[in-house]
């Protein structure tokens, strides 16, 4: 029995995810009253930190195949680890490559699994995890039967902790089969956080009327240090890209600030940010729905409103 | 080209969702089910492109009860060639997989299309589950496909951006947003499909490891504070001393 987590690496580092699954990892290996033991394949720069988010041991293989993501691949190295290591329980992140393998792992080791969690496992009595589902609507608790048992993590719903410290990397080896996907192009937009691990979002709607009004959006975004998104249909009329587009058809996010600028605050769009933390809603029209799921409210004309909340975000940082 | 495409049954995107039973199971009364926008939109669509350009034929599969024919039938509409109706009610998108690919495995088919995930369950499980039961490579996330004979050059969401992949049938692939444009089933489509196959097949065994024992409806939000648009500098200060975000 013990506690394997995956810690992904991006570009050979490692991000607030992998310190978050580790940190979960630890908590589950706790309860049970096992050990944690973190899995970093390809170039993973680092590594010996895993140790200080809670796990024993860290074992790493760098085989160059894995510096690119093919699920069939890296489900190979993760179920052998899992058996080298006497893992019955795996971590992934919830991220695009942990939902790429969680549910090949689960078919591979034939374990019950739960996607997205966003709560340690509740184990006095039997083995139960939370999950959001009917698109954030609400909460459901999934009992693991089986043995073996796969979770992804959703991101930010636990708090990387510091609660041991650096442990050396052992390498592991593995027997990798041949990849049958090839990865042309990897394609990132630099610079800013990706709105999955964004902790700050400011989002902006049709109330824009036009995609050359979104300077301001640009600007609050910067001084904030924000990742920017937007409602369906500005993505789907091309004045934003399509990866920015939240929502139940979107993406699903949980920020710790989500600010809602000229969107009314459909169901749909709703459902992909009522998991924030706090959300404020700027809408010249007070019967916007928004508001009913909002913290905050302005209602205002957001081309007033915006430049003016810009500045005086400056002012709290200059001050 | 040998289509297959995995569609599952929805409450509609605005349905209210309440649950029964001292929380225990999920209450389905007044609720109007679609099929996934996923499964619709996008992989059925992209199939039926492909079958459109290259020939070939497109199934649909649902595992479900006799009460998911509606939606398996629009999909018949939407322009699908056959369809299977797997006789279970699985509770675990494992228990899926595993009648899927017991009724897939020896049928040859090219590819296997499913959605990027259902959005009651919101696993983005099955179609990993599938390829690694049928030991196929696995595409997940497609926003885009060009195919040349067997090899597919595919566009795949990964955070904050995308990552292009290129792969050869058969394989599966779990379908995103972009990958094809929404069709609405037409009259002669709608007529079509009551004379177009839909079989029963007849379940595997297959147990479910991991069920929901409980639901919880969030908190419900307190009333909203309005700030007053002639103040930021009190959103400000609240979003920073109140709710400790900024
Ligand atoms: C199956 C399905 C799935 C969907 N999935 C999604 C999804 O994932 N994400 C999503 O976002 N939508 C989704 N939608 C669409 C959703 O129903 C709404 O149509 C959409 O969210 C509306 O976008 P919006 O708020 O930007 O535009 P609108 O509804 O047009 O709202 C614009 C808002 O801006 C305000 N406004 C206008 N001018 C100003 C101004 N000068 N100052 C301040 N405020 C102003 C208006 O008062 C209004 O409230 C889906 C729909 C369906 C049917
Ligand atoms: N009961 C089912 N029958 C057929 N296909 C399904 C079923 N459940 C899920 N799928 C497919 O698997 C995809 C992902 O579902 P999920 O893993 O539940 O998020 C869906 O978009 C469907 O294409």
């Amino acid at each position: 029995m013990a506690v394997l987590v995956f810690a992904e690496s991006q570009n050979g580092k490692f991000k607030k995810n992998a310190f978050e699954a580790v940190t979960y990892g630890a908590r589950t290996a706790k309860a049970m009253g096992t050990d944690c033991i973190a899995l970093c394949l390809g170039v993973a720069e680092g590594a010996d930190q895993l140790g200080l988010y809670g796990a024993s041991k860290v074992l790493h293989n760098g085989d160059e195949s894995l510096n690119k993501l093919d699920s069939q691949v890296y489900t190979a190295a993760i179920a052998q680890a899992a058996e080298k290591t006497g893992a019955n329980v795996v971590i992934l992140s919830h991220s695009s490559t942990g939902k790429s393998l969680l549910g090949r792992l689960a078919a591979r080791m034939d374990a019950g699994s739960v996607s997205g969690a966003n709560a340690v496992p509740v184990t006095d009595n039997g083995f139960k995890v939370k999950k959001g589902v009917f698109s954030g609507k609400a909460y459901a608790w999934y009992e693991i039967k089986s043995d073996n048992k796969l979770i992804s993590v959703m991101g930010n719903s636990i708090q990387p902790e510091q609660t041991g410290a650096e442990v050396g990397v052992e390498s592991i080896e593995l027997d990798l089969p041949a990849s049958k996907i090839t990865v042309k192009e990897v394609k990132r937009v630099e610079g800013t956080t990706p709105l999955p691990e964004a902790e700050l979002v400011v989002s902006a709607g049709r109330g824009m009327k036009a995609p050359e009004n979104w300077g301001i959006i640009e600007e609050l975004a910067d001084v904030l240090g924000a990742t920017t998104a937007c409602s369906r249909p500005v993505a789907d009329t091309g004045w934003r890209p399509h990866h920015e587009h939240v929502g139940q058809t979107g993406i699903a996010i949980r920020p710790n600030l989500y600010i809602a600028v000229g969107i009314s605050g459909a169901i749909q769009h709703l459902a992909g940010v009522n998991n924030s933390k706090v959300i404020v809603v700027i809408n010249k029209d007070p019967e916007a729905p928004f508001f009913k799921a909002a913290d905050y409210g302005v209602v205002a004309d957001l081309f007033d409103v915006v430049p003016k909340l810009t500045e005086a975000i400056k002012a709290l940082k200059a001050g | 080209m040998k289509i297959l495409v995995c569609v599952t049954k929805t409450p509609e995107t605005t349905a209210r969702i309440a649950f029964k039973d001292n929380n225990s199971s999920f209450d389905t009364d007044g609720v109007q089910f679609i099929m996934n926008p996923y499964d619709e939109w996008y992989a059925l669509v992209r199939a039926l492109e492909w079958k459109e350009a290259d020939g070939g034929s497109v199934a649909v599969v649902n595992v479900g009860p006799p009460a998911n024919d509606t939606v398996i039938r629009k999909a018949l509409a939407i322009g699908a060639d056959e369809a299977y109706r797997i006789n279970a009610e699985p509770q675990s998108s494992l228990a899926v997989a595993k009648q899927i690919a017991a009724f897939a495995k020896d049928k040859g088919f090219d590819a296997i299309f499913t959605g990027k995930e259902s959005i009651d369950y919101n696993g983005s499980e099955m179609g990993a589950m599938l390829a690694e039961l049928l030991d196929l490579p696995y595409v997940s996330f497609a926003n885009y496909m060009d195919v040349s004979g067997n090899s597919a050059t595919i566009s795949r969401d990964i955070e904050g951006g995308s990552e292009v992949v290129e792969v050869e049938t058969p394989f599966v692939l779990s379908a995103s947003k972009g990958l094809a444009e929404q069709r609405i089933p037409n009259m002669r489509g709608i007529m079509m499909a009551k004379r177009k196959p839909l079989n029963v097949v007849e379940p595997v065994e297959a147990n479910d490891l991991a069920v929901a024992v409980a639901y919880e409806l969030p908190p419900a939000k307190t009333a909203v504070k309005l700030v007053d648009p002639d103040n930021m500098e009190e959103l400000v200060r609240l979003l920073h001393e109140e709710a400790k975000v900024i």
